[in-house]
């Protein structure tokens, strides 16, 4: 796991999953679809990866589809970064 | 566009979609005012059967109290049926700003604007208090509507983890360059039961500068010593900012919701909350009724008392019978299942044991926590619950859960 998705996967750990939920996520486990993330509690992880990586996330992109496993959300990260570069 | 055949087969196509998850909600018809025991037609079409209601919030069984009927027949006759109006333009009766100075007193907030419903009330508040230099900071497990009513306002939306004071004080700092901070909390949570830990979080608020909203509709006129709500229970009354709640539920059952606090922020609704400004002032029927649930429940504590035995005694029978329940104090007592098939199982083969309960499974709940939510009512009698306790061990021996925990459970029947 490269850096962008451990930080993405160690933010999701830490602010979605409560004291005691022993689920382990992985690049390509469904965070919404999965019940771990939901689209009400979401915005907060926007709004870190726009603060840590500098970028802006259009809120049209930022859909439950795009951040539904750290693989798609590390893509979307890279995309905008990209364009921000 | 007219209603073609490509949009009926598109509906229709959506609507197959929410049958085949088991996702489709359908009514069922009462046939009797609401109360203990009920006459319910189900599946459509079929004989009415008598069952006992456990999933009602009718929590102080004043929906069909002759009091309050009475008054509400009084009302009907002295202020008409409707107004025909919102409220600042011909809407506004005496009995609308009486009833408003006695939720005031009741809830010991500054003042109270009625709302057409709690829905109405959480999707306007937030929207009319805050702007974009503000954060709204909530608990996950608040109500759908507070949900739909942040997302209509221009503040900064976060979230804290359910009753986790420790995200929440790293939220409260983490947002320290806000112009208002506010947190917001529902009083008891419908799904789990559970009570929010109010004086903590008022405390947090206070150290952190932030003002304090909670939603009492699951616990107004009921929890606290004498029925306050939450803010009673946890010794905090005077320090809540915003209240939200309902008469639809304990306060009569029928309908209509307000907003209730600090004078200024109360007032700012009544300019700029959009479902107050344009919607139909509360029916002065309902009003009528409303006056008469409040003058009951300040008058005695009995109908909260009955409701508080009846809730631990209805708690204490799951238990003894090997139930996994959620522990708490509230009368909301989830029966938890895990799978949601047999929340919905359990709840089906109850119905036709003559008890009305419903299942609940996610999107409503968290992914592996489907559950049966029983709700006590001060029109229970002893004999209700314990003819409800003989269906329940009758049916969970059926399946096989009795004595049986979390693990067991998912063992057996899998998430």
């Amino acid at each position: 796991m490269d850096d962008l998705k451990k930080t993405i996967r160690d933010y999701v750990v830490k602010e979605y999953l409560e004291e005691g939920d022993d689920r382990q996520v992985k690049e390509d486990t469904p965070l919404i679809t999965g019940g771990i993330v939901d689209s009400f509690s979401m915005v907060s992880l926007k709004r870190f990866l726009e603060r840590r990586y500098a970028i802006q996330i259009p809120d049209a992109e930022a859909t439950p589809g795009a951040f539904d496993t750290v693989n798609s959300i590390a893509a979307l990260v890279g995309k905008f970064a990209k364009t921000a570069g | 566009m007219a209603y073609g055949a490509k949009a009926r087969e598109w509906y229709a196509g959506e609507l197959a979609g929410l049958r085949g998850q088991g996702l489709f909600k359908e009514e069922r018809f009462i046939h009797a005012p609401q109360g203990a025991q009920i006459e319910v037609e189900f599946p459509a079409g079929t004989e009415p059967k008598q069952v006992i209601n456990m999933c009602a919030n009718n929590y102080l069984g004043l929906s069909s109290h002759p009091d309050v009927v009475a008054a509400a027949h009084r009302g009907l006759d002295s202020r008409g049926y409707g107004m025909s109006s919102v409220r600042f333009i011909c809407g506004t009766q005496d009995i609308h700003r009486e009833l408003e100075h006695k939720l005031t007193a009741f809830l010991g907030t500054e003042d109270t604007l009625l709302f057409p419903s709690c829905m109405d009330a959480n999707a306007g508040v937030f929207e009319a208090i805050l702007s974009d230099q503000d954060v709204m900071i909530a608990d996950r497990l608040v109500h759908a509507s507070i949900v739909d009513g942040m997302r209509l306002c221009k503040a900064i939306q976060d979230t804290f983890k359910h009753s986790d004071m420790g995200h929440l004080e790293e939220k409260l700092q983490e947002h320290k360059d806000k112009r208002f901070r506010m947190v917001i909390t529902d009083g008891v949570f419908s799904m789990d039961g559970d009570i929010a830990k109010l004086d903590e979080i008022v405390r947090l608020a206070e150290k952190h500068d932030a003002m304090v909203f909670l939603d009492d509709s699951h616990a107004s006129g009921f929890i606290g010593q004498t029925g306050r709500g939450t803010h009673e229970h946890c010794g905090v009354i005077g320090r809540i900012d915003v209240i939200t709640t309902t008469l639809g539920k304990a306060l009569g059952g029928a309908s209509g919701g307000c907003v209730s606090g600090r004078r200024e922020l109360v007032e700012m609704c009544r300019q700029r909350a959009r479902p107050y400004l344009f919607s139909n002032t509360v029916a002065p029927v309902i009003v009528a009724g409303a006056l008469a649930v409040i003058d009951l429940i300040s008058a005695t504590t009995a109908r909260r008392d009955k409701l508080e035995q009846n809730t631990k005694y209805w708690r204490g029978l799951l238990t003894e019978a090997g139930f996994d329940i959620k522990p708490g104090e509230s009368p909301i007592v989830p029966v938890m299942l895990y799978n949601a098939k047999l929340a919905q199982d359990v709840a089906r083969d109850l119905f036709a044991e003559g008890i009305y309960v419903v299942g609940f499974f996610f999107p409503v709940v968290p992914k592996g926590q489907a559950r049966i939510r029983t709700q006590l009512s001060a029109a229970h009698e002893k004999h209700h619950l314990d003819a409800a306790i003989g269906a329940f061990i009758k049916v969970g021996k059926k399946y096989d859960i009795l004595g049986k925990g979390k693990n067991q459970i998912i063992e057996q029947y899998g998430l």
